[in-house]
Parts: structure tokens; C-alpha cells; sequence
């Protein structure tokens, strides 16, 4: 069964390729097509309030349907492969399947993955993004088959029912975040291209939805990922004193989660704060993220503590 | 004017807020870079060992103590005096709207973000008014009626979800504080068997800490056995189980419980962690006047295959008796103990953590142990002040034994290798403020969720002879406040019973 998992690893990375290469055609082909026909179905008033547009969609080339088909049914295809890997990686391993860093990994970007489809589902105007999103998950994937371990039982410190809930919470607000923090990103861009900055990188995002738009999915994105990080970290704290005997010790892991989630509050004041702008606060929101990367990376393989585990 | 200097202090205080919690983010960082005294101390020793030219600098800085430090304390007490600052106003503030009624509507209703004037009714304004309030009221909007203008408001779910949220958190830091005031913990190893357990108390514990308000005399009182011990492995070395079992005797109430790393011992005032373990070999020596001790003795791990390291002294053998130059005739011994020997002894290091093929790697050393020194000594490895002050020195090569065997030194004296126990590390842990902290947390999550769902709009009608103005505002992020304010206008044409006019789409007529 582990070797199943492993070569799922494998026709996952495949699909989400074959998934990226449809996106960047479907982006590339699309200026007729659907991605900025409905991106601007969904426009913003100047009071932020927003406005649907009913107009007619326009008749779709059978080329664009057929390259819109392809990215929804590899964007699919590859989240199922995606989570078949890490089902046959659990069975394997007999637990629950996100006891060391691999293993977190493929559970986090799998997160991101359905997070990132029930965006599109929810929000079509916002599908460019999945270009990124997809970049994103592969870069993840990638590197975490390269910190590829062996499936097997857990280390003392690890066998408890917490280990289910406390790294199921944080891997799912990573997950999210990362959907955000690619929103994020792609605002940036489209707010530049749109005060007329057109050179690179801000032309990426010349079919990107309206800044507006994107800015909003960015919060709505964050705002439903923070209290699921808030918990995840709370529950930590929980399973550490039961472990270690303290919940909270300035372990990195634990500094890490800290700034992390400062940073995130940060955002959500500065996106609440009318005087700061909306370009500032999508700037902690990468911050955000980069302290998520770090903690999951530099964390575990440059600090020493209580968190190092396992063959990473 | 004053809402001006309102939203000015709003502002500049959020502002405050944001450069702090940046502020607390970045200082938060070289906690996880340098090693921390909090957790362990050696490691500090080590780094300043290492590094003897920028060390006691950033010694100065305290960038060993990030999370006690000056400067780390300052920002997060002037976050949460900002904090405060903050959240009393807006509490009594949203009491005060809790309380009252929504305000008044604005002059221009067409000003508003949504606003529709395409409504009439049948003539009759004050039913009409009534009708309206109903319908809001029917909504669960809080509705206050002046005259024929109807004001309502909903949403407050936010507001007291931010303030529980804020409150929640200083709850935390409250609890975080209490702890650090009346939590004491300690450190201890204690190996298997019945004479080797141990009682709660500051002598006992090889390491303690205890909070500012705490002294010796308040630690709980109790006594701790480790009846048995047991440790599995996979075949990568990796441990799989430890399970203890221990004895209790505390406040008249004694017991037996199994206690692993997840499920700690707790009793009523402390409870006791099983952190780690390893091996005690035990050791007897045979002296020149023939007497024998025998002693066990925990040796540390060095690595993951438990490679340990340790110190077997025997500070009372040859007593009376002294080398020829004069130094007492002490003896200790210390090396390795391998619970399986590499194929090359040479390597030194264990192969496997489980004992497969043990071997205890010694060397002698004869002379003054140097106890007798005011320095503080680990008993868990050499005096290495001493050996170099050639006060102690080695006597012959290292040698390795078996469970079993014996080795007898250039003095005619033997060491016996007869056995190990298993050892555990525990740490023993009281902290009052923990259920607080927990509370606040809980509390913090709750608020947390309505403040982030919530969402405070309010509506406004205002009947005249002519017709029927409407008007709708968000207060808070609400995309779907369009659709809403559609909706309510929408049941309101019903209630009203009227024809639509022919003037459609309300928003930008
Ligand atoms: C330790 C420090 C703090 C943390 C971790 C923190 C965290 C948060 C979080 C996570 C939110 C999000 C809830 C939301 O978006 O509605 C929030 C909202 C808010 N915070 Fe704080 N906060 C802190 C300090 C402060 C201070 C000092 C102030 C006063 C200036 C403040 C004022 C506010 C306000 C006014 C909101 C509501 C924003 C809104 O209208 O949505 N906070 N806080």
C-alpha cells in the first residue's frame, strides 16, 4: 500500500501539471473566453458593494469550451488522485496520514487544492487564479516528495488523539491560506495593472478579474482560515501540555505559530482599518504566508526542538 | 467635530496597534534563532562557549531571555495597555447601543450605499409606518419608530464578538501571568525499583524553577515510584512505545497508574510528565581495603540509538587511603554505555537503542573527585577541572564490559558491570493559571467567530404623503448587504400592497 501511495504521489504531480498547462492555455487563449467574460460578470459599485451583471454571455469557441472542460476535469482528476494518495498512504501507515513533514505537506496543499475548487465552484470570476493556485501546489508537492519518508508508526510523542485534531486544524488553515495568500498575490498585480502599470510582472494579471473582486475573495479567504488557525494552534497548546507538561514554551515550532498568527491578526486589522490600504494589508497576508512556509520548512529543518521528529 | 476626533483617535490607535503587533511578530524571532535559558540552559552555555567574541554581547541584549527580555516585555505590555485603551471605550459604547435605540435616519435616504424610492402605499402613512416596523421587526431588526421614519439595525453579533474576543484575550495574558506567578515546575530522572523514587521537593529535583510568588514550601507535597518500564522500537530505532508504571503516595491517597507520554500522572496539585528515557547501569566496586558499594547510575543519551554518556563516582572508596603523592584515592568512572555495540567498537556509538548486545565503555580515573569545591558539578559527567589540575588522573585505557563481567584495575581493584535499569525523565508541573488561559482561549474563538460573521447593517423607511423612501447601510464587510436591502424592499412592496411603479432598478435611479 505504500508504494501505491508513493506512485499516487506520482500521477498526482503528472495531473497537476497537465492541469497548469490548461490553465495557462485556457489564460493565455482566453481573452474571448470564460475566464474574463465572467470576470466581469461580477463588478464592483463604488461604494463596495457588489453588482451583478446580467448580461448575455457571449458565444464560446468550441476551442475554449473544450480547453475550459480540461481544466475543471484536471483540476478534479488531480485533487482525487491527490487524496487517493494520501487515503492509501494512511492505510498504510495504520493512522492518521500527517505524522511527519511529507506527510503534512501532502495533507496541506490537499486542503489547498479543494479549497481552491470550491472557490471556483462558488466564485468562477476569480478562476485565473488557479494558475497560481496550481504553481503553488506543485512547488509544495514537489519538495515534499524530496523529504519523502518511509510510512510507519509514530513516535511516542506523537500517539495521541491530538496529533488528529491539532495537525488536521493547522494543516486545513494552511491549506486555506495558501489560497488566500495566492489571492493576495494576484491582487497586487491586478491593482498594479490596473493604475496602469503593465510591464511584468503586473501583465500576468491583464486577464485577472477586477482588483476589487479579488481583494474581497482575498478576506473572505482569511477571515474563514483564522479561527480555524486560532484553533488549531489552541489545541496545540492543549495536546503540549499534555505531552510535554506545559502548553506553551517558546518551542520554534511554537514561536513560529506565534508570529504566524500575529501577522494574520495584523491583516485582519489592517483590512479593517479604513485609512490603511488595501495594498498594505495584502502585503501581511504574503507575510502571513511566508511565516507558514517557514514554519513548515525552515522550522523543521534548520531549528532544533521539541517539534523535530521523526526523520523530519 | 467629535465624531471627527472620534474617528481620529479610532485610527490613530489602531495604527498603534498594528505597528505593535508588527513590533511583537519581528522580536519574536530570535527566540527561535539563538537557544533559550527557558529551555535549556546548557545549550546557552554551549553558544557562549562557542562563540566567546559576539556571545555576552548578545548576552547583553538578552537574546537568551527573548520572551523575558526588556524589550520584548515593553511591546507586549504597551499592546495590551493600547488594547485596553482600545476596548473599554468600545464596551461602553456598544452597551450604550445595546441599550439605546438605532439613531436617527439621515436627512437624504438616496445618499445611502442602497436606497430605493419607488415605493407607495394606499394612502394611509401612519398603517403604512406601522406595516413597515412590523415587517423589520418580523426580520429581527431592532427598530425604533419617530413619527413615520422608521430606524432599525441589526448585527450586533459583531461588535460583542470583537469585544469578547479582545476581553479573551486579555483573560489570556492574565492566566499566562498567573502562571508565571504561582507555577512552579521541576526536573527529575528517576530509575526503576522501589528505593529509587522520590518526593516532591526543591533538594529532589536535579533542575527547578519556581514562579516569583512561589517558595520551596508550597510545592505540592507527594511521592513518586517508577515500579517498571517499558520501551519499544521499530526496526528503524525509532520508538514506538514508552509506558510507565508508577506508584503514588499523595495526601494519604496512594496509587498505581500507567502513565506514557500523552497521559501524564495527574494529581491534585502537580502532575508528573514522562519526558524521556535511558539506561542506569549499575556498577560494583571493589576497594583496596576490600570494601565493596555498588551504585546505579543514570547515563545520558547522546543520541537517538541512546548512546549515552555518564559518571559512576564513588567518592567514599579508599577512604583514608591516598596516592603517593598525596591526592585522596577516590575513584569514578566514566564512557559510554552502547545498548548494541557496532560491529567496530572503535565507533563508539550505539547501532540501536533497544539493548541487543550492551556494552559499558569505562575508564578510570583515580585522585581527588573534587566534590568538596564550592562549584557547582553536574553529577551526570566528570569534573573535567579537576583532571585537568591533574588532581584526578586517568588510570590505564578504556575498557569494555558485558553485563557480568568484571575489570580489575592497576591497583588491584574491580569494577563489576551487573545490569541496567531503565531510567525515565520526568517533569513535575503546576500551573494555576493553565484553566484561565484555557477559558480565554475558548472565549477568544467564540468572539472570534462573531466578529468575524457578524455583520451590523441598518435600514431606514420614511413614509411621506407621497410615498415610501427606503434606505439601507452596512456598517461592517457585507457583500451580500445588495441583495439583502433588495429583498427587504421587495417585502415591503408586498406589505404595503402596491402596485410597482414602472420605474425599475433601484440602485442608480
Ligand atoms: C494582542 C493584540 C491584538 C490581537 C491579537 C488582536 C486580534 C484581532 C483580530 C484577530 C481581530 C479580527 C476580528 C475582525 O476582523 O473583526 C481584531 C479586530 C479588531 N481589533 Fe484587535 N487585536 C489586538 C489588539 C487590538 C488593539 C490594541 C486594538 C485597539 C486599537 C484593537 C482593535 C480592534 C478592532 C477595532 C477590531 C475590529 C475590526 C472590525 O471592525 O472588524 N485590537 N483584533
Amino acid at each position: 500500500m505504500a508504494e501505491v501511495s508513493d506512485q499516487l504521489l506520482v500521477v498526482t504531480i503528472m495531473t497537476y501539471l497537465a492541469a497548469l498547462v490548461a490553465y495557462a492555455a485556457e489564460y493565455a487563449f482566453g481573452s474571448a473566453t470564460r475566464v474574463s467574460r465572467v470576470a466581469n460578470r461580477e463588478l464592483v459599485g463604488p461604494d463596495g458593494l457588489a453588482v451583478v451583471v446580467d448580461d448575455e454571455p457571449a458565444p464560446v469557441s468550441p476551442r475554449d469550451r473544450y480547453i475550459g472542460y480540461a481544466v475543471l476535469g484536471l483540476s478534479v482528476a488531480a485533487t482525487l488522485a491527490h487524496a487517493a494518495t494520501l487515503i492509501t498512504r494512511a492505510v498504510a501507515a495504520g493512522r492518521v496520514p500527517w505524522g511527519n513533514m511529507y506527510e503534512f505537506l501532502l495533507a496541506l496543499t490537499l486542503v489547498g487544492s479543494v479549497a481552491w475548487l470550491v472557490v471556483l465552484f462558488a466564485r468562477p470570476a476569480v478562476r485565473a487564479l488557479g494558475l497560481l493556485v496550481t504553481t503553488v501546489v506543485i512547488v509544495l508537492l514537489g519538495t515534499s516528495g524530496m523529504l519523502h519518508t518511509d510510512a510507519g508508526p509514530l513516535v511516542p510523542a506523537l500517539n495521541s488523539y491530538w496529533l488528529a485534531i491539532h495537525v488536521s486544524a493547522v494543516a486545513t488553515a494552511g491549506g486555506v491560506l495558501l489560497v488566500g495568500f495566492v489571492s493576495a498575490v494576484l491582487y497586487l498585480l491586478r491593482d498594479g495593472y490596473e493604475n496602469g502599470r503593465t510591464g511584468f510582472p503586473f501583465a500576468l494579471a491583464a486577464k485577472a478579474p477586477a482588483a476589487a473582486t479579488i481583494e474581497r475573495l482575498t478576506f473572505r479567504v482569511h477571515a474563514f482560515a483564522f479561527p480555524i488557525l486560532t484553533v488549531g494552534i489552541m489545541c496545540g497548546a492543549i495536546w503540549a501540555e499534555a505531552a510535554w507538561g506545559r502548553y506553551w514554551g517558546w518551542d520554534p515550532k511554537e514561536v513560529w505559530s506565534f508570529i504566524t498568527w500575529v501577522i494574520y491578526a495584523g491583516y485582519l486589522h489592517a483590512r479593517a482599518t479604513p485609512s490603511i490600504k488595501r495594498r498594505t494589508a495584502s502585503w501581511l497576508a504574503i507575510a502571513g504566508w511566508a511565516a507558514v512556509v517557514f514554519n513548515t520548512y525552515g522550522v523543521n529543518l534548520v531549528f532544533s526542538g521539541l517539534h523535530s521528529y521523526a526523520g523530519v | 467635530m467629535s465624531l471627527l476626533r472620534n474617528s481620529w483617535r479610532q485610527l490613530t490607535s489602531m495604527r498603534t496597534a498594528l505597528v505593535l503587533l508588527f513590533l511583537l511578530a519581528l522580536f519574536a524571532i530570535p527566540g527561535s534563532v539563538f537557544p533559550q535559558r527557558s529551555i535549556g540552559p546548557e545549550a546557552v552555555d554551549r553558544y557562549l562557549r562557542d562563540n566567546p567574541d559576539t556571545g555576552p554581547w548578545l548576552d547583553r541584549l538578552q537574546a537568551f531571555d527573548v520572551y523575558s527580555s526588556v524589550w520584548f516585555s515593553a511591546v507586549y505590555l504597551l499592546l495590551f495597555v493600547s488594547l485596553v485603551g482600545c476596548v473599554v471605550p468600545r464596551l461602553k459604547a456598544h452597551a450604550v447601543a445595546l441599550i439605546r435605540v438605532p439613531p436617527e435616519a439621515p436627512k437624504r435616504l438616496d445618499r445611502l450605499p442602497a436606497h430605493a424610492d419607488d415605493l407607495d402605499h394606499d394612502g394611509d402613512p401612519e398603517a403604512a409606518a406601522d406595516a413597515l416596523a412590523a415587517l423589520l421587526k418580523g426580520r429581527r431588526f431592532r427598530v425604533a419608530r419617530r413619527g413615520r421614519t422608521i430606524s432599525a439595525e441589526k448585527g450586533y453579533l459583531k461588535e460583542t464578538g470583537n469585544l469578547v474576543f479582545h476581553f479573551a484575550l486579555l483573560a489570556l495574558l492574565g492566566g499566562m501571568a498567573a502562571g508565571g506567578l504561582y507555577g512552579w515546575h521541576g526536573n527529575r530522572i528517576v530509575v526503576t525499583g522501589d528505593t529509587n523514587g522520590f518526593c516532591s521537593s526543591t533538594q529532589q529535583y536535579d533542575e527547578y524553577d519556581l514562579g516569583t510568588r512561589v517558595d520551596a514550601a508550597d510545592l505540592a507535597r507527594f511521592c513518586v515510584t517508577l515500579d517498571s518500564f517499558r520501551a519499544e522500537y521499530l526496526d528503524s530505532g525509532q520508538p514506538s512505545l514508552y509506558r510507565a508504571r508508577m506508584s503514588y503516595a499523595a495526601d494519604g491517597e496512594r496509587g498505581t497508574r500507567t502513565v506514557e507520554v500523552n497521559h501524564p500522572l495527574r494529581l491534585a496539585d502537580a502532575n508528573v510528565y514522562l519526558l524521556g528515557t535511558g539506561y542506569a547501569p549499575t556498577l560494583r566496586y571493589t576497594d583496596r581495603a576490600g570494601r565493596t558499594q555498588t551504585i546505579t547510575v543514570p547515563f545520558l543519551p547522546q543520541d537517538n540509538a541512546l548512546t549515552s554518556y555518564g559518571l559512576a563516582a564513588f567518592p567514599d572508596a579508599n577512604i583514608g587511603l591516598t596516592e603517593p603523592d598525596g591526592r585522596p584515592a577516590q575513584v569514578a568512572f566514566d564512557g559510554l554505555y552502547l545498548p548494541t555495540v557496532p560491529e567496530n567498537v572503535a565507533h563508539g556509538a550505539s547501532l540501536f537503542p533497544a539493548e541487543r548486545d550492551p556494552r559499558l565503555m569505562l575508564r578510570a580515573y583515580i585522585g581527588d573527585l573534587g566534590l568538596d569545591s564550592f562549584r557547582p558539578q553536574s553529577v551526570y559527567a566528570l569534573n573535567f577541572d579537576q583532571v585537568e589540575g591533574k588532581m584526578l588522573q586517568a588510570s590505564g585505557d578504556q575498557f569494555a564490559l558485558k553485563p557480568g563481567e568484571s575489570h580489575t584495575l592497576a591497583d588491584g581493584t574491580k569494577i563489576e558491570f551487573l545490569g541496567t535499569q531503565p531510567w525515565i525523565a520526568v517533569s513535575v508541573r503546576h500551573d494555576p493559571g493553565e484553566k484561565v488561559v484555557l477559558v480565554g482561549g475558548i472565549l477568544l474563538v467564540i468572539g472570534l467567530l462573531g466578529s468575524l460573521t457578524g455583520r451590523r447593517r441598518r435600514v431606514f423607511f420614511r413614509v411621506t404623503p407621497d410615498g415610501v423612501v427606503a434606505g439601507g447601510l452596512p456598517r461592517s464587510e457585507y457583500e451580500g448587504f445588495a441583495a439583502e436591502f433588495e429583498q427587504i424592499v421587495e417585502s415591503a412592496r408586498a406589505a404595503l400592497g402596491e402596485r410597482t411603479r414602472e420605474k425599475a432598478g433601484s440602485r442608480d435611479g
